[in-house]
């Protein structure tokens, strides 16, 4: 990979080997499919981001418990700390949305990411959409690895043929990519 | 486009009972492991068009004091802050101040 930078007049760019194009693609997909709406999922429903946020308005409010999954949990969080109700009638208004949004930002990290990876430009917009896709990806990594402030340690503690030294190499990795990005956004 | 509570408050009558209290509502941010120190800055710059200087500060109370409140105003308006939050990922609540 070469790292994200900005390009003149606008955007970023970056380079991405075939590889790595496709471990990005899975790991978007993944939490895509995670976060798609409970009941909006099976053949027949809409694909399209709008359209499905139209249909979920159609359904009526959403759900007002957080999801059992711990990493469903962490990625549509609660809006209220020591309200249940409270956290329960914000989440019935806005979960329909944050997972369209959160959808929508992977798709659109899906359609400008070549499958056989190569040269990535993104506009600024795209660029954002990628931020908050990778970051969902690396959140959902965490909750999963059970990340912590000492990841470096935790890591370190791990002998690489421990099934979880790759996953932590990965999370490690999305880390220096969402960075390089930040950085170049700036 | 968020919808709460919040309007029927107002039509609640003050009592001692039930005072409408004029505490302004804050949206919180907690600090998690996962979040780039730099990321959370860039989304405060963004979000809220705080300076860098300001959004440096408030990442760093997140990290070290493990919250920090980072805008204050109506109830609604800091809902959809954290529906805003929510969507880039960051940890975010709503609460009035005390």
């Amino acid at each position: 990979m070469e790292p994200f930078r900005s390009v003149r007049g606008g955007g970023t760019r970056a380079w991405l080997a075939a590889a790595e194009a496709s471990l990005l693609r899975s790991l978007v997909s993944q939490v895509m499919s995670l976060v798609e709406p409970e009941d909006l999922e099976g053949p027949g429903q809409s694909e399209d981001a709008e359209l499905a946020a139209l249909e979920a308005m159609v359904h009526g409010p959403g759900a007002d418990k957080p999801p059992d999954d711990p990493v469903l949990a962490r990625l549509l969080p609660d809006g209220y700390r020591d309200d249940p109700d409270a956290a329960g009638e914000f989440r019935r208004y806005t979960e329909p949305a944050l997972r369209s949004a959160k959808h929508q930002a992977a798709q659109e990290m899906l359609d400008t990411l070549p499958e056989a990876g190569g040269r990535i430009q993104l506009t600024q917009d795209q660029a954002l959409s990628w931020l908050k896709a990778l970051n969902d990806v690396r959140l959902a990594l965490g909750v999963r690895l059970g990340v912590t402030e000492e990841f470096e340690e935790q890591w370190g503690r791990l002998k690489q043929d421990d099934p979880q030294w790759s996953a932590f190499e990965v999370y490690a990795w999305l880390g220096a990519v969402q960075e390089s990005l930040v950085q170049a956004m700036r | 486009m968020v919808v709460s509570a919040a309007p029927a408050e107002v039509e609640v009558p003050r009592s001692a009972d039930n005072p409408v209290s004029d505490k302004p509502w804050v949206t919180i941010v907690w600090n998690d492991p996962v979040n780039l120190m730099s990321y959370v800055t860039y989304v405060f710059q963004h979000v809220f068009g705080y300076p860098k200087k300001k959004a440096t500060k408030l990442m760093l109370d997140v990290h070290h004091k493990g919250k920090a409140v980072v805008a204050a105003g109506a109830r609604e308006a800091m809902e959809r802050n954290v529906e805003i939050l929510h969507g880039y990922g960051l940890w975010a609540t709503v609460k009035q101040d005390k």
